[in-house]
């Protein structure tokens, strides 16, 4: 830039910068020095240091980790594997869904697949959740499969709700890998299966890693499909569930809440911390094409 | 060569028809309501071997649409089943008396009269509209500055950068007891030592819903900043000089060259801030449950004051046990946002024509 800029209005605005990010950290302080209080110290001064002890943060730890409501390892065991597997069959699937339609993208099926996923992106999760929750009842009941109340049925759902983001997504990038490219492995005598894991799905590497972001902070933070399918108290629950039943049966023990909404967001904030620049590119392009 | 490809067609036809027999057997025992726990084993290895069946089927001349069909239907199939099929059954409810498992009658489009005679449905729509509008303006109002902010020369960019947009990570359950708890505690003890007296900004059903917000924007306003800065980046360095050259002020850079140039991208935010705003519930649910008490609205006494469109619908439908009723609700909700979108589309269509 042409223009040199004083050095005070630089001053001004880091001051700016500063104290914006002290608001909006400030949550987070607030959540990480209550876990380490009582009660007590809580009412008399939810701001200040004072009562904040490592021992009571143990302590808080300890009692919501052994709370009935909250089952934290059952609930982090179940949000790592369901989040795992749903993104695993979704970059997998949506991959081979994605690559089959862009090849094909002359004939009519595919393009109808293609703009059904698109159009359905704009159905909103409350106008299926009920029938969802209906329909998976009857087929668990019919063909011997519990849909509702299991890893499975959960994770089938999320490649469903998934699915289309994903195809979408992955369609663009794979439009511009070139063809030649397969074709030269074609006439090498690759079968088309062939083409796909050996020469495509290894090119895919960077805009799986962006699906695999979106869908995962969405998958992670989900609240009402897992509540819906899985029950507030039922063994298999999510994290957001677990949180939601164990604040319903603790009414304003603060301390409690706080060290649960602690565990709650410390995975993915470590998660964070390792893939900052991934995570936040990954949502820009999510936004800017979906 | 010969024989690799014999071996493979017989794996391929064994797994075609173990495939088919598991799968006809399952559902022969599930037609009989056998009750057998391992029909549902068989269904799923039936398929999956139909399906490696069909994979290493040895034809040149199919191979390509065998392969398509291999390759589309795991997700498809999920995707019919999970959306379009709950899709098409919700809609045809919403003209029922259904209660969650079966219907009686068809009741034509009396779950839709009857939820525009529900004054506290009438007041969630208005309040969704509004809360939609006011978010839209301040998320996008802050995310812009904050965006200018991140682009301008200070130190530690990255840090700034990073912590706006950290409450993004959060779920909105975990998030609203957080600032339930400090609208509860900490801004208590702010608003008590202003008033005199204990004051609660959740306990009002307008602070209440301006908490809502603020609460919205401190965790979008992030992510929308991120999409801004990659707007603004793109505006050319050479225009900028060219204009600094010229002799224009900041503000003159700001209001004829920047906004002008990162105009698609107030297009996308705008309506991202838009839809996400209508589809609110986590922070809803767990700040404020809905709650709030409104003297008098068209004549009755509501005690839903911060209750949104989305959990509306699901406290109609879950909490209230009235299913045909939310699913009337949500088939509203769903024209609603089609309508929004396809105003996006509209918008966005002809802005390039103009360009």
């Amino acid at each position: 830039m042409g223009r040199k800029e004083k050095s005070s209005t630089v001053i001004v605005r880091l001051i700016i910068a500063v104290i914006i990010a002290i608001y909006v950290l400030f949550p987070f302080y607030l959540v990480v020095i209550n876990s380490c209080k009582t009660t007590n110290d809580i009412t008399t001064n939810p701001i200040g240091l004072n009562g904040v002890s490592f021992s009571q943060l143990i302590k808080n730890l300890v009692d919501v980790i052994n709370n009935t409501h909250f089952l934290f390892w059952d609930a982090f065991t179940c949000s790592v594997v369901i989040t795992f597997l749903s993104l695993v069959f979704l970059a997998v699937f949506g991959g081979m869904a994605g690559w089959v339609i862009c090849r094909n993208n002359k004939k009519k099926w595919a393009m109808a697949i293609y703009f059904t996923f698109i159009a359905s992106m704009i159905i909103p999760f409350q106008v299926v959740m009920l029938p969802l929750i209906a329909t998976f009842r009857d087929v668990g009941k019919f063909v011997g499969i519990s849909m509702l109340q299991s890893i499975p049925g959960i994770v089938f759902a999320y490649c469903g709700f998934g699915g289309a983001m994903t195809v979408f997504i992955l369609t663009g990038f794979i439009k511009g890998i070139p063809f030649d490219l397969e074709e030269a492995a074609s006439i090498d005598g690759c079968a088309p299966e062939q083409i796909y894991f050996k020469v495509i799905f290894p090119l895919l590497k960077p805009v799986i890693t962006t699906v695999t972001i979106l869908n995962g902070m969405w998958i992670w933070n989900d609240y009402l499909l897992p509540s819906m399918m899985l029950g507030q108290n039922g063994r298999v629950k999510t994290l957001p569930v677990a949180v939601q039943a164990f604040v319903g049966s603790y009414v304003k023990e603060w301390n409690m809440i706080l060290a649960a909404a602690l565990l709650a967001i410390v995975p993915m904030i470590i998660i964070f911390l390792f893939a900052q620049k991934q995570i936040m590119s990954g949502m820009i392009e999510g936004a800017v094409k979906g | 060569m010969k024989e690799l490809s014999t071996g493979k067609k017989t794996a391929s036809i064994v797994c075609l028809i173990g495939g088919a027999a598991l799968l006809a057997a399952a559902l022969v025992l599930d037609i009989t309501k056998s009750g057998a726990p391992y029909r549902g084993a068989f269904l799923v290895i039936g398929i999956i071997g139909i399906l490696v069946g069909l994979f290493i089927f040895p034809t040149l001349k199919h191979h390509r649409t065998l392969m398509n069909i291999v390759f589309l239907f795991p997700l498809l199939f999920a995707f019919l089943v999970t959306v379009i099929i709950p899709l098409i059954l919700g809609i045809r409810y919403s003209f029922t008396n259904w209660d969650g498992i079966r219907f009686t009658k068809e009741v034509g489009f009396e779950n839709y009269a009857k939820m525009f005679q529900q004054p506290s449905f009438i007041w969630s729509i208005l309040i969704t509209f509004l809360f939609v509008v006011v978010n839209m303006i301040m998320v996008n109002l802050v995310a812009f500055l904050l965006a200018l902010l991140c682009t301008s020369k200070i130190k530690g960019l990255g840090f700034f950068r990073a912590s706006y947009f950290l409450p993004n990570l959060i779920g909105g359950i975990v998030l609203g007891y957080i600032w339930q708890f400090i609208f509860a505690n900490v801004v208590t003890k702010l608003t008590t030592a202003v008033s005199g007296s204990r004051y609660s900004m959740l306990a009002d059903t307008k602070t209440a819903f301006i908490a809502i917000i603020i609460v919205y924007v401190w965790q979008y306003a992030g992510y929308i900043m991120l999409i801004y800065i990659t707007g603004l980046n793109t505006v050319p360095g050479d225009v900028l000089e060219a204009a600094s050259i010229d002799g224009t002020t900041p503000s003159q850079t700001l209001f004829l060259i920047k906004i002008p140039m990162i105009a698609p991208t107030i297009t996308i935010c705008t309506f991202l801030t838009l839809t996400s705003a209508f589809k609110q519930f986590d922070v809803n649910l767990a700040l404020t449950n809905g709650t709030g008490s409104v003297a008098d609205f068209m004549g009755a006494y509501l005690t839903n004051g911060t209750e949104m469109l989305a959990l509306n619908i699901y406290n109609t439908a879950v909490i209230k046990d009235n299913y045909a009723l939310g699913e009337a609700k949500a088939v509203l909700f769903f024209i609603i946002l089609a309508a929004v979108s396809i105003l996006q589309v509209w918008v966005s269509n002809k802005k390039e024509v103009e360009l």
